[in-house]
């Protein structure tokens, strides 16, 4: 198997010594010959960075603190908001509106003092990823989306550090351990990201809560036997985890031979732009410029003249049930073999959650021969912002 | 019969089903089978010039058939192929 010592990295120090207090803290994994004394000892040695204080970075962190893990880097730049909480569980109600570093510091250096935490406040990009990584020995992947899941990747086979991956969708998880000497990357394994649209993310896709503390916890477990130099590594497997299933399968990883970063030819010999890479141009989906589109407080004068509007909601049901606008519901995959409910010679506004599915109905539409179909620009969150403060956002 | 397990990212495209059996002597048989019964799932499996995307990997049992014969990969009545897209969230 893989350990910190066959992959090049900073080599576990082991004269890091313990105090008393450490010791008594320690006891439960000190009794058992795996850790032992020269275990925590490599545990306090060992520095681990951690990409993202989000859902699976709060289990990744919690943990890896608790454990004695000497120096935890974590990367972020984000906020706490009330939908992170639902999973994000290093983050409590209180600390909505902080920088999720602060909150994390607060937490992880009142589970353990004897911690040394490195605060990055920062977004990991091409220019930052090498020098930060030459100063850890484990990187812990905990991004939430492709191009960074690609840098930290690439990141890592250039500076020899393994990647310990986790990825979740829904009811679903994925993990392994990347970039070992011997090991698969990530490339290996996807050689290319998906063409922006066709997967959905955490915000439009959603996640169970527990999803990311699963992963997460077997992030954290990877991390720390890489540390020991213990067990099985999962360098050379993927670990898929369906937790609707509650089954956990895992398949064969190769490495690739023809790989552009770990193969034989290489190609990539440096980091790229990511973002152009995976075909990103901005986080949320344009709504496009040549879309005829009606704004929130524009439909609700309509509405309150009375005029002949109809409105089309192309969200999912269950999205219906949260909130609505009294709309008639066809959700936009199934439009296509539903544009008969609709009549073409009324004026038709149609919504979603945030203005991106409906701006790709209203072109449907258009090209279906309507001629008086609209966008409602910002989609309901819009209308529950500026024109009804009680209506609950998603 | 060959099952085929489709992802839960996939499943809107599969009518919801989580697995699919399909009579097949080969993955490439398989997977014809399964698109020719759930039509929607090829715009997602396959680019336009036919190829299988880069981003969705095909698992023979516990092996990726990209390291066993691919599409020509000859299936028991009891395998199962899985389908495997990369997912990327972690917040």
């Amino acid at each position: 198997m893989a350990t910190l010592s066959d992959v090049k990295s900073t080599e576990a120090k082991p004269e890091a010594v313990l105090s008393n207090d450490e010791i008594l803290r320690y006891s439960r994994h000190l009794i058992m010959p795996e850790v032992g004394m020269d275990g925590q000892r490599k545990l306090k040695a060992a520095k681990v960075l951690c990409i993202g204080a989000g859902g699976l970075g709060s289990p990744l962190a919690l943990y890896l603190t608790a454990a004695g893990v000497g120096t935890l880097g974590i990367v972020d730049f984000d906020v706490v908001d009330y939908t992170n909480l639902q999973r994000q569980i290093i983050h409590t109600t209180d600390d909505v509106g902080r920088k999720k570093l602060d909150s994390a510091a607060d937490k992880l250096t009142a589970l353990n003092p004897f911690l040394n935490l490195r605060t990055f406040d920062m977004k990991l990009t091409s220019a930052n990823a090498l020098e930060l990584f030459r100063e850890f020995d484990i990187v812990a992947d905990g991004t939430d989306n492709f191009p960074t899941r690609y840098l930290v990747n690439d990141a890592c086979v250039l500076t020899g550090k393994p990647n310990v991956y986790g990825s979740i969708f829904r009811f679903e998880g994925q993990a392994s351990v990347f970039a070992t000497e011997e090991g698969p990357c990530y490339r290996c394994l996807y050689p290319e990201p998906p063409p922006p649209g066709l997967v959905p993310s955490c915000a439009e896709g959603g996640v169970l809560g527990i999803l990311p503390g699963l992963i997460g916890v077997i992030q954290a477990t990877e991390t720390i036997k890489l540390i020991l130099g213990q067990g099985d590594s999962l360098a050379g497997r993927l670990l898929l985890v369906d937790a609707l299933g509650m089954k956990f399968r895992e398949l064969k990883l190769r490495k690739n031979p023809d790989c552009p970063v770990c193969g034989t030819d290489r190609t990539i010999t440096e980091l790229i732009d990511y973002d152009q890479f995976c075909g990103i141009r901005g986080q949320e989906e344009p709504a496009g410029n040549d879309i005829p589109a009606i704004s929130v407080e524009e439909l609700k004068k309509k509405l309150d003249a009375k005029a002949d509007v109809f409105i089309l909601d192309v969200r999912e049901p269950h999205e219906y049930q949260i909130c609505n606008l009294k709309g008639y519901l066809i959700p936009v995959g199934d439009l296509p073999k539903r544009v008969s409910e609709l009549d073409s010679s009324r004026e038709i506004v149609a919504h979603c959650k945030m203005g991106g599915r409906s701006a790709k109905a209203v072109n449907f539409l258009r090209r279906a021969g309507f001629t008086k179909v609209y966008n409602l620009t910002g989609g309901i969150l819009a209308w529950a912002d500026r024109i009804d403060p009680k209506m609950p956002k998603y | 019969m060959p099952q085929i397990q489709i992802p839960s990212p996939l499943r809107q495209y599969s009518g919801k089903q989580a697995s699919i059996d399909v009579p097949a002597k080969t993955v490439g048989e398989a997977l014809a089978g399964l698109i020719s019964r759930h039509p929607d799932l090829k715009r997602y499996l396959y680019t336009d010039e036919g190829k299988l995307r880069a981003f969705v990997n095909v698992y023979v049992n516990d092996e990726d058939m990209r390291f066993l014969q691919k599409e020509a990969t000859a299936l028991k009545d009891s395998g199962t192929i899985s389908i495997v897209p990369s997912i990327a969230g972690g917040c």
